[in-house]
């Protein structure tokens, strides 16, 4: 099964910056891991809900998770910009994510890379015409023994991804 | 202390210094870029690399901390090839064009790059290149130039007090950007301009407009608020080009707030509204120029005609409290001299009756670098950060370092200081609530309460918050009110003054008032108030409008836009039969009622002097010749005494007038004391109605400041509108965003919108601006409705 | 199931049942939470336990090698607020040994946390989760739920007057989390930009308060230190060299996985385990310890051993155990090439050298790998390192100009070829087949 909680809460206006009251409550739950005076420790686990809720990042909503968690929002957008995995231009609803690093590479990586820009007819950093996948050059992701590995979204790791596993999951993306 | 060794020189430094301070002790200069003495530490640029015995690595000398018998080579080979590697570094990404670079000349990287940078960089790749930012009218960019040291994030987040630049991204693609395309709208951000070691970012005004090397610096002193910045103002050919801080750590350290740095565009203003560069007088309703003596011929018989034949009384002096002290002292000689005991500079004060019992000079009651030692205060009545944007930010640091700041106002705007507790109430009610604060005060330190504050409605205010703010009030030792413009605007502005001046009784602390202007403490000084020599004759500002003058003499002010009632001053100055204006602006205002005008030069074209708000006496001299035909309004004033026959105006100079009216040349004035004696506070809240919250927007304070161009482009520049909170706005029927018709002395029609901060029946509409003089008294009760 | 063999299991003992040995009663079964426990039955001081780890030898895991005993020692006693933060941000290329210590034995972690939160006064823990490994950050918050269910966290534990509470952190992409205190600004909700130190995180750490930072594998590894006595972990590895380790054996061998080892085991030993060279192919060279560590000719890394010493003596480092191992196929300025972009890509761009250099040394190797370099390039190169090693704030420079220095060093012959000819000197259709698509575990 794909792990997509991306625009999980399909009730939710997706066309609005704010968040869902799903989305705050989760949020809420990440800011009581931390020392009350601390809430701004949760911006990245509410950065990864907000953009799950929306698909990506607009900076309308990093505004909204600041209020949320009473930042400024350039300290937001700061975290935001820092960290791979947020997406600050819209993306496909699969992001797929392949490890090119050596390690990686020694066993296939790049061929994956090349097999799947082939399949779908994009290079790194494009999306499908019918936005439905966009494809990402990944820096190492601790899996290198189970090379060459794909994230999907952000969260689901795909191991040893052969031309058969990767027909297979391209096929389970719909 | 710890003993320690720079280049073969034994020193000794304090405890937790970094090598950079002790370096700087020794007079070694240690090269640097992202260390600041008043940011946090980055150590990021990695320009101050120095070689430590006994440590392999070079180190940084900025976050460095000296131990005992550390030995240190600023000049070794070690450091010298570390801090060549990260010039060549620094280098191998800027653009080498410092000829056509706004910054050349005065760059930090192109001083250093000559000392450490290989002659020829060994980089042969593309160097980067990244987008420019607006970030509004002062503050020009040329991103590819930056190097990254982030002073100007630091600077944003923790002097300015809000992060209005970060830096995003990572790696070589970091890049320093405001947040979703916003401009830098802090009223300290020209600061950055000083900041940045390279030509990243520069002044918007002064941009491309000369070569630094081309400049003059004078010394000089800021005109505005009472703070009295130290100014280096930079000329060229008799014109200011620039104005950059003094930095003066007692003082304005090494800041300046935008107003002070940015206002000099208006010295050189030449629409219709801009510099009066010619005397000029009115005849048969048409205005004619004439010669300087044409016109002081003119203004002295208009004025002797109306001192003979009404009586020196029929006169009245309206001084703007950013004149010089020597202007001020002159100009009440004057008056005098023609009879007259109606003078005052004090033109937003409508509440005079601490008149005759004051003890003294009212001033901030403490040094200003005292402020920083204070560990609780309470502001009250202020629009803190706009009005002294530099108290303000040393609140912040203090705030920052533990210091407990709480607030009583009518407006809840955001300080961007960590308060302890507010108390926010409506105008009328501010009285009463600094009265609870005292009776809690007092109840925590078991003392009775005065009899008076016993009878104070309690039902009436938020007594929660009183308490809130007396509790941190009492828990600390060194405790301070302070009472700002607007406190001392306020129509009970003695009651104010008498209750504060029982509260730091009680806490054993101090109280002050925060100067509004640059001559706030000088104006007391000059005796340009009514009966600062004849007892308890005169009127003051209010009464000689309230009760029309045959004249007036009216000196640097706009009194439609400068006093408590615009609309009133408009009003008696068009019935006078003769008013004399020395000004160094025209406006279309003063052509309407004024008789004649003589051009008088700001402070940049001038010798004089400004006692700020703790009584420092700060001179200065002019930094250009005067514009035009203008003259010194000293010289102005003297001949006008002499040609009035007036005794005592033999100066040669205005060192010659200063030193009369101080008696000397002190450091310090002296008389200063808040006291007042027999002022019986006022606490029957009277207020039926709408109540005005009347702010001066900080472009708009003084004439000098409202002929800025760049200045009047920013947000806090932006046209008045008719601020209530939502339920103020419910109650009217009104939604935010519609035209309202406010009614008071006149009217205006204004843009309602809406301001959380404001209390329950609240209006807040600025003052000092043309759209809104037409509605009179800066504290009135309004009517609102839709239009 | 990644693990393919072991001498001496310990820190993988649970890991037989795969992905169905990771839950508290399996942990329990094999005799899980028993330190804990006679730690707080016994009340053992914080002393003790900071000597046995001392005695164990025990360095941490996370690349620097650092004694951990002595770590925890500098501890201040009486600060009101500690914290203890485990590091699983694993971000450096070629290891991927503490994303499966926390998928199959998750509790291993946690109880050494805890037991290093009541050693050094602790009461709070964040564990940081490397961004990518979102399935594992969720069993491990799992483990944490079965945890603190079972007494094991949260206020007085197992009736004992000790409190601690453990909270794991997720990344989300910047491998210079790893350092520890990029890591600590990570938690805080900031970049990841490292702080200059010292103060260290034992007197400034996390929210400014004294912490501890370990690597997983360093926490994993102490209730086995705990349970066999400090004397006796020692002596499974060798003098200074404590216990054993785990290997992430990666690239051009037949199975790619983690193998536990007694430090000091031979390399040409852990080669075998790993089903040794794919296709019989020549070993080339080998990177010993992540991406960062210099790489070593083949004939040299044949002779070493797999500890801190014999790795150091042969010019490079052990660093966090990742061991990549490349053969004939590879073309050395390629593989650099990759290298250096990753260095370059991960910068946090705050100090000079680093965010200039790392840029530098890709591009000139970029060039180089694109037939456009020139003579003078490997001089360049050299010199560009030279100026960034030890002058920031924190060894992510150094990371990235070891890698330019060792291949250079080792395979300078290579570069020239490439430099003069303007090509590979491995037939490009070599290097595709090489590295082509593998179904690991087929010998
Ligand atoms: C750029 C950089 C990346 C690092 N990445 C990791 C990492 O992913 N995991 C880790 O445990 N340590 C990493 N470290 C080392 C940590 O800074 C720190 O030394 C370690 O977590 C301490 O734990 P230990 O004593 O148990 O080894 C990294 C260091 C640097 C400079
Ligand atoms: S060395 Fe590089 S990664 Fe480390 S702090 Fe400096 S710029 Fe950041
Ligand atoms: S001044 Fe020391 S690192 Fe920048």
């Amino acid at each position: 099964m794909l792990i997509d909680e991306r625009g999980m809460n399909s009730e939710h206006d997706m066309l609005s910056p704010e968040l869902s009251s799903e989305a705050l409550a989760k949020i809420d739950l990440e800011v009581a891991k931390y020392p009350v005076d601390q809430k701004q420790s949760a911006v990245m686990a509410a950065l990864v809900i907000a953009q799950d809720e929306k698909g990506w990042l607009p900076k309308e909503t990093i505004a909204v998770v600041a209020g949320y968690l009473g930042m400024a929002p350039m300290a937001v957008y700061e975290v935001a910009s820092f960290y791979n995995m947020y997406d600050l231009q819209p993306v496909g609803k699969y992001k797929l994510t392949v490890c090119t690093n050596l390690p990686c590479a020694l066993s296939g990586g790049v061929h994956a890379a090349d097999y799947v820009k082939q399949k779908l007819g994009i290079d790194f950093n494009e999306t499908t015409p019918d936005g439905k996948f966009t494809l990402k050059e990944g820096e190492c992701m601790g899996a290198c023994g189970d090379a060459p590995v794909m994230l999907v979204n952000n969260k689901r790791m795909c191991s040893f991804m052969l031309p058969e596993q990767i027909d297979k999951l391209l096929a389970e993306c719909n | 202390m710890v003993e320690i060794e720079i280049d073969g020189k034994t020193l000794q430094v304090a405890d937790g210094s970094t090598l950079i301070e002790a370096a700087h002790q020794l007079g070694a200069y240690i090269p640097h870029f992202c260390y600041h003495k008043k940011l946090s530490l980055a150590a990021n640029c990695r320009m101050c690399l120095v070689q430590i015995e006994k440590v392999p690595k070079p180190m940084p000398a900025c976050a460095t901390i000296v131990t005992n018998g550390m030995k240190v080579f600023t000049h070794s080979e070690m450091a010298i090839k570390a801090q060549r590697a990260v010039m060549e570094f620094l280098l191998i990404n800027h653009p080498l064009d410092c000829p056509i670079c706004d910054q050349g000349g005065e760059c930090r990287l192109q001083d250093l790059a000559v000392g450490y940078a290989e002659s020829a960089s060994k980089y042969g790749e593309e160097k980067r290149v990244v987008p420019d930012k607006n970030l509004g009218p002062l503050v020009s960019t040329d991103m590819s130039r930056c190097i990254n040291c982030a002073r100007c994030v630091r600077f944003t987040a923790e002097i300015a007090g809000m992060m209005e630049l970060g830096q995003s991204f990572r790696g070589e693609r970091v890049e320093i950007m405001p947040f979703n395309g916003k401009t830098v709208d802090s009223e300290l951000s020209g600061n950055l301009i000083d900041l940045c070691p390279v030509g990243a970012l520069t002044s918007k005004p002064f941009r491309f407009s000369a070569r630094s090397w081309e400049l003059s610096r004078r010394k000089s002193v800021s005109p505005h608020d009472g703070l009295g910045s130290n100014l280096i103002v930079q000329t060229r050919r008799d014109k200011v080009m620039r104005v950059l801080p003094l930095e003066n750590e007692d003082i304005n350290e090494c800041w300046l707030s935008d107003k002070e740095r940015f206002s000099y565009q208006g010295l050189n203003s030449q629409d219709d509204n801009g510099r009066l560069t010619k005397p000029m007088v009115k005849q048969g309703g048409e205005w004619k120029e004439v010669d300087w003596n044409v016109a002081l011929d003119y203004a002295a018989h208009a004025l002797r005609d109306v001192a003979k034949t009404h009586g020196g009384a029929a006169i009245g002096g309206l001084l703007s409290p950013h004149a010089t002290l020597e202007e001020m002292y002159l100009a009440q000689k004057l008056m005098r001299g023609l009879g007259s005991e109606n003078i005052d500079f004090r033109l937003r004060q409508s509440d005079f009756s601490a008149d005759g019992h004051r003890h003294g000079t009212p001033w901030l009651g403490m040094k200003i670098a005292d402020i920083g030692k204070l560990d609780r205060l309470l502001v009250v009545g202020s629009f803190l950060r706009k009005d002294h944007p530099l108290i303000a930010q040393r609140l912040r640091q203090s705030a920052k370092r533990g210091a407990q700041v709480c607030v009583l106002h009518s407006a809840d705007d955001d300080l961007l200081i960590n308060l302890e507790a507010r108390a926010i109430a409506v105008p009328s009610q501010l009285p009463a609530m600094l009265a609870q604060v005292v009776k809690a005060v007092a109840e925590l330190k078991g003392v009775a309460t005065d009899a008076a504050l016993t009878t104070v409605g309690a039902g009436l205010v938020d007594v929660n918050a009183a308490k809130k703010i007396a509790a941190s009030l009492v828990s600390g030792g060194n405790v301070a009110i302070l009472l700002g413009n607007f406190a001392q605007q306020h129509r009970q502005a003695a009651t104010l003054n008498a209750l504060a001046q029982q509260l730091a009784g009680l806490l054993g602390g101090r109280f002050g008032f925060l100067g509004e202007a640059a001559n706030s403490v000088g104006g007391y000084v000059a005796k340009a108030v009514p009966g600062a020599v004849n007892g308890n004759a005169g009127l003051n500002a209010v009464a000689m409008l309230k009760d029309p003058r045959q004249a007036y003499v009216v000196l640097g002010a706009e009194p439609e836009l400068d006093c408590a009632d615009g609309a009133q001053a408009l009003a008696a100055l068009g019935k006078a039969a003769a008013v004399v204006v020395l000004s160094p602006f025209k406006s279309q205002a003063m052509l309407d009622y004024a008789a004649v005008l003589l051009p008088v030069s700001p402070f940049s074209e001038t010798s004089g002097t400004f006692v700020n708000t703790e009584g420092r006496v700060q001179s200065f001299h002019a930094a250009t010749k005067p514009l035009g035909e203008t003259r010194p309004a000293w010289k102005v004033l003297r001949v006008l005494g002499n040609l009035l026959d007036v005794a005592g105006f033999e100066f040669n100079t205005s060192e010659d007038v200063r030193a009369e009216a101080l008696g000397g040349m002190p450091e310090f004035v002296s008389g200063l004391d808040n006291g007042v004696a027999g002022v019986a506070p006022n606490l029957t809240a009277s207020a039926n109605g709408l109540e005005r919250v009347a702010d001066v927007p900080i472009h708009f304070a003084d004439p000098l400041v409202r002929r800025a161009p760049a200045l009047q482009q920013t947000r806090d520049s932006a046209a008045p509108t008719a601020r209530m909170n939502a339920a103020t706005l419910a109650k009217l029927g009104l939604v935010a965003g519609e035209r309202v018709k406010v009614g008071a002395g006149g009217t205006a029609i204004l843009t309602a919108e809406l301001d959380a901060g404001l209390p329950d029946g609240a209006v807040r509409i600025a003052a000092a601006h043309a759209d809104t003089f037409a509605l009179g008294a800066m504290s009135t009760v309004l009517t609102v409705e839709k239009v | 199931m990644a693990l393919i063999d072991t001498i001496n299991p310990l820190l993988t003992t649970g890991w037989s049942k795969g992905d169905a040995g990771w839950s508290l009663k399996d942990y329990e079964a094999r005799g899980g939470y028993a330190q804990l426990k006679r730690i707080l039955a016994n009340k053992m001081s914080s002393d003790d336990i900071i000597a046995e780890v001392k005695k164990s030898g025990l360095r941490g895991r996370g690349g620097a090698g650092f004694p951990t005993g002595l770590k925890w020692s500098f501890m201040p006693k009486a600060a009101p607020e500690k914290y203890v933060v485990c590091n699983t941000d694993e971000g450096e290329p070629g290891t991927f040994k503490d994303r499966d210590l926390l998928r199959y034995d998750p509790h291993s972690v946690i109880e050494g946390m805890i037991i290093a939160g009541y050693a050094v006064g602790a009461a709070r823990g964040y564990n940081y989760i490397h961004g990518e490994i979102f399935e594992i950050y969720r069993r491990f918050e799992a483990a944490l739920d079965e945890a603190r269910a079972a007494g094991y966290l949260g206020q007085r534990i197992l009736g004992s007057d000790f409190s601690f509470d453990l909270f794991a952190h997720h990344g989300w992409g910047a491998y210079v989390c790893g350092e520890e205190t990029g890591l600590l600004e990570s938690i805080e909700g900031k970049k990841g930009q490292p702080r200059f130190k010292p103060p260290f995180p034992a007197n400034f750490g996390l929210y400014g308060k004294p912490t501890t930072i370990n690597n997983t594998e360093t926490f994993a590894a102490i209730p086995f230190i705990l349970g066999m006595g400090g004397d006796a972990y020692l002596n499974l590895g060798k003098p200074n060299n404590g216990g054993t380790k785990l290997f992430s054996v990666s690239g051009h061998v037949n199975r790619p996985g983690n193998y536990e080892v007694p430090m000091g085991t031979p390399f040409a030993k852990l080669l075998e385990m790993a089903g040794g060279m794919r296709g019989g192919r020549q070993l080339k060279a080998v990177i010993p310890g992540g991406s960062s560590a210099p790489v070593l000719p083949a004939e040299v890394m044949m002779e070493c051993t797999m500890d801190y010493e014999s790795i150091a003596k042969a010019g490079s480092m052990l660093g966090s155990g990742a061991v990549i191992v490349m053969d004939e196929t590879v073309c050395m300025v390629k593989a650099l090439e990759r290298l250096s972009y990753f260095y370059y890509e991960e910068s946090c761009g705050q100090c000079t050298p680093c965010r200039e250099g790392s840029g530098w040394l890709y591009r000139v190797v970029h060039r180089i790998e694109h037939g456009e370099g020139r003579a003078e390039d490997l001089d360049l190169l050299n010199r560009v390192t030279d100026n960034m090693m030890g002058k920031t704030i924190c060894a992510l420079a150094d990371a990235a100009a070891f890698p330019v220095r060792g291949f250079i060093k080792n395979f300078r012959s290579e570069f020239e070829y490439h430099i003069e000819h303007r090509k590979c000197l491995v037939d490009p259709e070599v290097q595709r087949m090489g590295s082509g698509f593998f179904k690991a575990g087929a010998a």
